[in-house]
């Protein structure tokens, strides 16, 4: 057989992603993954379980729980950890707010978002975690198109985007002090589209929530959002129904869902590919509050 | 099959750069609606009139309001053929780490140029930049045709003044298009407005370019990232960073020296391979229980990389905080390998807007290039750079701070290489070894058709290795001046190297002006007497051709007097009587050449060896 030796585009994000997950578990001590459910982080841990074959993933799995969750996202959580065996912790947004530590926003627009990073570095110090594999890919939002695949966080979880260590070849430099840990971005070349071929082509599951399904829903700044217990509707916000998918998952109080009919990975590869607003522009409340929204979130530690 | 193109584009808010990208992902429909709209809401505030492509490219806070681009920045798009990845820096010379790296990891370098002014330093620069990170492809885009009346006349002006100064550089493959990226002609249409041109779009050139060749798919290199255990299973996981590796394989692991058999290769998941190739990462299982590590590298018995302690290699120097300088401790990452390192010297310090070579330097500050010495504390397992990126390239780090300080570009093993295989017959070795002798006047073109050569020959699967005259008076002829003796000197050793070379089994190229006929024949005897092809090759350019050319002026120098023996000039050239080939102008450019030189080797009977 001729062989031209080339691998397709997703082979070879997929060849960069295990590496940079095989370099993590070779040189840190104590990794984590950051698991929501989200497609971003179920196609993480499916990489994951491919790096380290036949050997599970040498790290556990970690959820920075907002408390206000779709149902469906936590039965797939749950799920999920109970058929990969998977080591799962929780990490609770309610718990900082139970002990004092933040304080609950309160109103109808109210977001927990913020407060998940402060859990979040909780959680980091309390497990001393060295290593923290996160989901999120340059292609979703400018601040990030900038970002490290190893990024460095000082000891106070901080990210100084002025000041990045350079990133050369595949040679990653993941040297810290203690205290002080690194994020790090399997995910950082790889594209939505990817992303959904790559789900089409593997047929991994995801929560149901991101296929066509009928929900009550609601207007709100231009966006479809969930009617769930979580939300307090404005004098003028109407419950109606309608079919939608989530382009993205996050806390249910903040993200909007799209009008869609696409029931099957194949269906929503063509969705994507026609679609022509950015998923955090789409269905991202908590990114639009200013221009650099990200950026300052990040700098704070956020994911 | 879509694949992956990795490009790097260098340059500042001036020349369009920023406008160029924002132009192929607008015309390629990779700009989102809600992008655009922000764009256009961003413009509307800064008072510009039309939507400014270029507030897209960057991102972070301080660049908006400062309107520079700070950083690397990287960038998605996509079209049926090809996913394109662009790392997007900004092009001062202030900002050189970022070139350098953003120009590591790419397949092609877009540079571009004002076609209202003369080539600026700038791109100069970026040129040597991605010719110094061995990028395969450079692209060069003649910018702002619009404003120059969509000259024809000016466009190939400009192309042949960075021809000529890209003699100087190793460019594998140059392409120049002539753009308006404001308006998007040629970008991803041809333009109407320029029907002289021939060429294709900016965008189909990127689609269509050649990349699957430019790996190492000769020199077989694994280095060991992690070893992955569960109960009885034991596999080697890494990234191939050279070469072809199949279940079955003799295989050899270093530093230990132990030789085995891989007797399974899996992809991620456990998909069986049958070849593993760069950059696939896979996990070997080998047949013998041998104690492997991170950082050992598993290779082929008869292909070996340098093991060794002292390397020569090219440094950029990444950090305002401390310089480089002689006898400083640092922490070397080669492949999966880390150790320390300390430099020992450094041997000159780049300006890399005249490529003059400051010998007297005693560090290298913030952007500053240089090669040097370094001793490392366990050894390295190498390749030179410019034969596998993978292998040759190393990060250095600070000890204290952790900072990555440095990037390196491995030139070779410091001190000569040990020859470990005197029990190996010729005909044992993978291939047959012969040299290709370009002889011909300075400036005729050997260089650029000995390096096109090479390039095809180890594309083609034919170990090769070029011998360039200019680069071998820096190392193994510094000592030797342009005396005749000292001339024919200079063709002894270089025949010598590039005898041994063949007996070795490779192609050793040659380029050198070898003046003389006698010295020549001396060289072509040594050959015949050790059974060794001796291929010669006449570049028979004009010396008013030669002249004109002229890239390291030379010739002027020569005729004002201020060299002498300058050959051509005042020292006399004596065309060989008998070459196998004779290569003039009119034949075509380097790579045709080159091509040409191929097909007559092709011809050649091989030598016996009985």
């Amino acid at each position: 057989m001729a062989t031209t030796y080339e691998l397709s585009d997703l082979r070879a994000l997929e060849a960069e992603s295990v590496h940079v997950m095989r370099e993590v578990a070779a040189t840190f001590e104590r990794p984590v993954l950051l698991f929501s459910g989200g497609k971003d982080s179920v196609v993480m841990l499916h990489l994951a379980a491919k790096a380290f074959w036949p050997a599970p993933p040498p790290f556990p799995v970690m959820h920075v729980d907002t408390g206000h969750n779709f149902d469906e996202v936590i039965q797939f959580r749950d799920h999920t950890v109970e058929t990969t065996g998977v080591r799962l912790i929780v990490s609770s947004v309610q718990d900082d707010i139970d002990a004092g530590r933040v304080v609950d926003e309160t109103g109808p627009r109210a977001s927990r978002n913020r407060l998940q990073t402060t859990a979040l570095l909780r959680a980091i110090n309390e497990n001393r975690f060295d290593a923290v594999f996160g989901g999120a890919r340059r292609d979703e939002e400018k601040a990030r198109a900038k970002e490290r695949v190893f990024s460095f966080r000082d000891e106070f979880g901080q990210w100084d985007p002025r000041n990045q260590r350079p990133e050369l070849w595949n040679l990653y430099n993941g040297r810290h002090r203690r205290g002080e840990h690194i994020r790090v971005f399997p995910l950082s070349n790889w594209t939505e589209l990817d992303i959904w071929h790559y789900i089409r082509d593997e047929g991994i599951q995801l929560p149901p929530i991101y296929y066509a399904h009928r929900r009550k829903v609601f207007q709100r700044d231009g966006m479809l959002l969930a009617h769930t217990r979580f939300v307090t509707l404005l004098p003028d916000e109407e419950p109606f129904d309608a079919t939608v998918r989530f382009r993205t998952v996050g806390d249910a109080t903040c993200t909007g869902c799209v009008e869609s009919t696409a029931r099957t990975p194949e269906e929503v590869v063509a969705e994507v590919a026609a679609t022509r607003v950015t998923e955090r522009g789409a269905t991202r409340a908590d990114d639009r509050i200013s221009e650099a929204g990200m950026e300052d979130r990040k700098k704070e530690g956020y994911f | 099959m879509p694949n992956l193109l990795r490009l790097a584009t260098a340059g500042s808010v001036d020349d369009g750069k920023s406008t160029l990208i924002g132009r192929l992902l607008f015309d390629s429909k990779t700009i989102f609606a809600d992008q655009l709209a922000a764009i256009e809401r961003a413009s509307r505030d800064r008072g510009e009139d039309y939507p400014n492509l270029a507030l897209l490219t960057d991102g972070l806070r301080a660049e908006r309001e400062q309107g520079i681009t700070i950083d690397v920045a990287y960038r998605y798009f996509a079209t049926p053929r090809r996913k394109f990845i662009i790392a997007d820096t900004p092009g001062h010379i202030q900002y050189t780490r970022n070139m350098v790296t953003g120009a590591s990891t790419a397949d092609l370098a877009l540079i571009l140029l004002d076609a209202r002014n003369a080539i600026a330093d700038q791109s100069r620069r970026h040129a040597f930049l991605a010719t110094l990170l061995g990028i395969p492809h450079l692209v060069v885009c003649v910018n702002k045709m619009d404003l120059v009346g969509w000259s024809r006349d000016r466009f190939e002006e400009i192309r042949e003044e960075f021809r000529r100064f890209s003699m100087k550089l190793a460019v594998p493959d140059l392409t120049f298009v002539p753009v308006s990226a404001l308006h998007g002609d040629n970008i991803v249409h041809r333009s109407a407005s320029m029907p002289w041109y021939e060429g294709t779009s900016l965008l189909h050139h990127l689609e269509e370019v050649h990349i699957s060749s430019d790996r190492n798919l000769i020199d077989a290199r694994f280095p060991v990232q992690y070893v992955i255990r569960h109960k009885d299973f034991r596999g080697y996981a890494g990234t191939v960073a050279g070469g072809v590796f199949k279940p079955g394989d003799e295989v050899l692991v270093l530093p230990s020296g132990f030789t085995t058999t891989v007797s399974a290769i899996w992809g991620p998941g456990g998909r069986p391979v049958t070849e593993a190739f760069p950059p696939q990462a896979v996990t070997l299982r080998l047949a013998d229980d041998l104690d492997v590590g991170r950082g050992d590298l598993i290779c082929r018995p008869n292909n070996r990389p340098h093991v060794g302690q002292d390397v020569d290699a090219m440094v950029c120097w990444l950090t305002e905080r401390g310089n480089l300088s002689p006898d400083a401790k640092y922490t070397v990452v080669n492949t999966t390998r880390t150790t320390k390192a300390v430099v020992t010297s450094l041997d000159y310090r780049m300006d890399i807007t005249t490529l003059h070579r400051d010998e007297t330097a005693e560090s290298l500050a913030l952007n500053e290039i240089g090669r040097v010495k370094l001793r490392t504390q366990q050894p390295l397992l190498f390749d030179a750079y410019r034969r596998n990126r993978a292998c040759g390239s190393f990060i250095l780090v600070d000890e204290t701070t952790n900072n990555t300080v440095a990037a390196g570009m491995i030139t070779g093993p410091s001190q000569s290489v040990v020859w470990h295989s005197t029990a190996v017959g010729r005909a044992e070795r993978g291939s047959t070894g012969c040299t290709v002798w370009l002889t011909g006047l300075s400036a005729s073109g050997k260089s650029t058709i000995a390096v096109e050569l090479e390039r095809r020959l180890v594309a083609a699967g034919r170990p090769a290795y070029l011998l360039d005259g200019d680069n071998l008076r820096h190392g193994l002829n510094a000592d030797l001046g342009f005396s005749a003796a000292d001339r024919a000197e200079n063709v002894r050793r270089v025949g010598e190297v590039a005898r041994l070379f063949a007996d070795a089994g490779l192609v050793a190229v040659v380029s050198l002006i070898s003046p003389y006929q006698a010295d020549r024949d001396r060289v072509r005897a040594a050959h015949e007497q050790a059974g060794l092809g001796f291929f010669e090759v006449f570049v028979d350019t004009p010396i008013e051709t030669c002249e004109a050319r002229d890239p390291k002026g030379m010739y002027a120098r020569a005729r004002a007097g201020e060299i002498t023996g300058f050959t051509g000039v005042d020292d006399p050239y004596e065309p060989p009587v008998a070459p196998e080939l004779v290569l003039r102008p009119e034949q075509g450019d380097p790579a045709r050449m080159a091509a040409l030189v191929i097909a007559a080797l092709d011809r050649m009977p091989l030598p016996r060896m009985d």
